[in-house]
């Protein structure tokens, strides 16, 4: 099972063009911006390591979802994290960790900030310049995926899709992959959902935790259930990036981590038929 | 822990094309201090935001008002609390009773108001949500004078740019001497008509917590962009000549100027 996870297809397999040019680039613009964004959202997480729901934060009551603290015990300094009023220890990871060699009293550990260090200012330079550059290629590439078709020929899930879910979805966990130039199906849900549901929900929560933005759209804040709120939502869809960002890496290691690399670098993609696609033109390698 | 870390620079490693930069994970950023070149353009963005937030919100665009039913809890203090100034303290152990604003700089009228005269002129009262940059927000009911009156009176001049606040509390013992807050906002968000210089807060007066006898209120920025224990105002054409020349206490130490994100 394991050692046919790790898949090569044999050379005389074709090669068909699978991503152009304007996908190549706008996937790697944004994994470096998602790198950047994630470690110095979590920076600034870290200057207040609580999340609300409602337009205020709690302090003479209890709106809190999540919390992570530090508390001296008998024991020594331990970290908590609290979730819906369920107390977990998680020191070492969360609420207290090592920093410089000393254990501190801080949300996300010192290997998950930029910078390492508590530095909230400069956590949220990087977060705005890389916020600007995911939210204008992601403009760009909505934009451009409407006009060129990549929107309804690759990612927009079809009837026959819809079928085929249990099929790939009982695939997908025997990792069993049918190499092919279109997207399966649970790739079509996975990739329209982050771009189409997570991306404009990120976005709009981080605006939303905006003074002057609720100025200019004061149904922002209201449509997502106040500033606190959408600050949890920020935090939420943050969480299922990762959750993303973890499966898309396991799947293109089970599925063939060069082909898989070189169909996103390069474009072209080698696939199981040596026919390819019936509507697009395969390349002999 | 570490592998974790491992995991994330292996996959770094055979993936992405800038591994190069990254390889070296979170440290080598650790370098990015408020004057190097790389942080300076990476603050490009927030010029960027300003322009962009000013060209959307104009003059006017009014910050969200609450009702007395959202007022749950005392306004959450921050930065400094309790003031340990000798001359703050003898202050308010008169009740502010010799307590001065003193209007100066560029303007044609210099002034100087007694709290029983700021309370005596024209007042607004809103209930506004405080958001703070650490990410709390607190909503809370404010009174006071609105700005735009105090510089009506006292006659702006039209090279005058920037109003900055100079405020009685030190925020830091520095080796030179005690260092007092200070901050500033341009003319627009100075003259927007939810800018208030606060004496009350929830009813009552403005507690020492909270910035007692006056602070002002930017509602379309954070916290920190409206400073407490306001003794100066001061009109000016540039910040140059104010801290280390960024416009405010936490400004000089990387902070943006415009707060409005």
């Amino acid at each position: 099972m394991v050692a046919s996870s790790i898949q090569t297809l044999p050379k005389d397999r074709p090669l068909v063009y699978r991503h152009v040019l304007w996908t190549r680039i706008t996937h790697w613009v944004w994994a470096i911006s998602l790198f950047f964004l994630l470690l110095s959202g979590l920076q600034i997480f870290n200057a207040h390591p609580a999340l609300y729901i409602g337009d205020q934060s709690g302090f003479g009551f209890d709106n809190e979802v999540l919390s992570m603290t530090a508390e001296n015990t008998d024991t020594g300094p331990k970290g908590y994290t609290r979730i819906l009023g369920h107390s977990f220890d998680t020191s070492g990871l969360l609420g207290l960790s090592q920093a410089s060699g000393e254990p501190a009293a801080r949300g996300f550990p010192a290997w998950a900030t930029i910078p390492s260090y508590q530095d909230l200012a400069t956590g949220r330079v990087i977060h705005f310049f890389f916020a600007w550059i995911l939210a204008v290629t992601l403009a760009l590439w909505l934009i451009g995926s409407v006009l060129n078709g990549h929107l309804s020929r690759d990612l927009a899930p079809r009837v026959a899709d819809v079928r085929n879910l249990q099929r790939d979805v009982a695939d997908h966990a025997r990792l069993r992959f049918h190499h092919q130039r279109d997207y399966n199906t649970l790739q079509k849900f996975a990739y329209a959902g982050v771009l189409f549901i997570v991306f404009p929900l990120i976005v709009a929560s981080g605006l939303a935790m905006s003074p002057t933005m609720d100025t200019v759209l004061p149904w922002l804040p209201e449509l997502l259930g106040g500033r606190q709120t959408a600050r949890t939502i920020h935090f939420l869809m943050m969480l299922l990036l990762v959750g993303f960002f973890l499966i898309h890496i396991i799947m293109i290691f089970a599925a063939g981590p060069l082909n898989e690399l070189r169909s996103i670098i390069t474009g072209w993609y080698r696939v199981d038929h040596p026919s390819g696609d019936e509507d697009q033109p395969a390349r002999r390698a | 822990m570490s592998r974790l870390l491992l995991s994330r620079r292996g996959f770094l490693a055979a993936t992405a094309p800038a591994a190069g930069l990254l390889l070296s994970g979170c440290d080598v950023l650790d370098d990015l201090q408020p004057d190097g070149e790389f942080r300076d353009v990476l603050a490009g963005a927030n010029n960027l935001t300003y322009r962009v937030q000013r060209w959307l919100s104009g003059r006017d665009s009014l910050a969200q008002e609450f009702t007395e039913s959202d007022i749950r809890q005392p306004q959450r203090p921050n930065g400094v609390t309790a003031p340990d100034d000798d001359y703050y303290q003898g202050l308010l152990q008169g009740d502010f009773a010799a307590w001065r604003l003193e209007v100066a700089g560029l303007i044609e009228k210099p002034l100087s108001f007694s709290l029983e005269q700021l309370r005596a002129m024209p007042s607004r009262t809103q209930i506004t949500r405080h958001d703070c940059v650490e990410g709390w927000s607190c909503i809370a009911k404010w009174t006071g004078v609105p700005l735009a009156l105090v510089l009506d009176e006292a006659r702006v001049k039209p090279q005058a740019r920037y109003v900055v606040f100079h405020c009685l509390d030190t925020i830091e013992h520095a080796p030179f001497g005690d260092l007092k807050y200070y901050g500033s906002i341009d003319l627009i968000d100075a003259r927007h008509p939810q800018t208030i210089l606060a004496y009350g807060v929830n009813g009552g007066p403005l507690p020492v917590e909270n910035g007692a006898p006056l602070r002002v209120r930017v509602e379309r920025q954070l916290g920190y962009k409206m400073p407490k224990y306001l003794s100066r105002i001061e009109l000016v054409d540039s910040l140059s000549m104010i801290g280390l020349g960024r416009g405010g206490y936490w400004e000089d130490r990387g902070y943006d100027w415009f707060g409005g994100i």
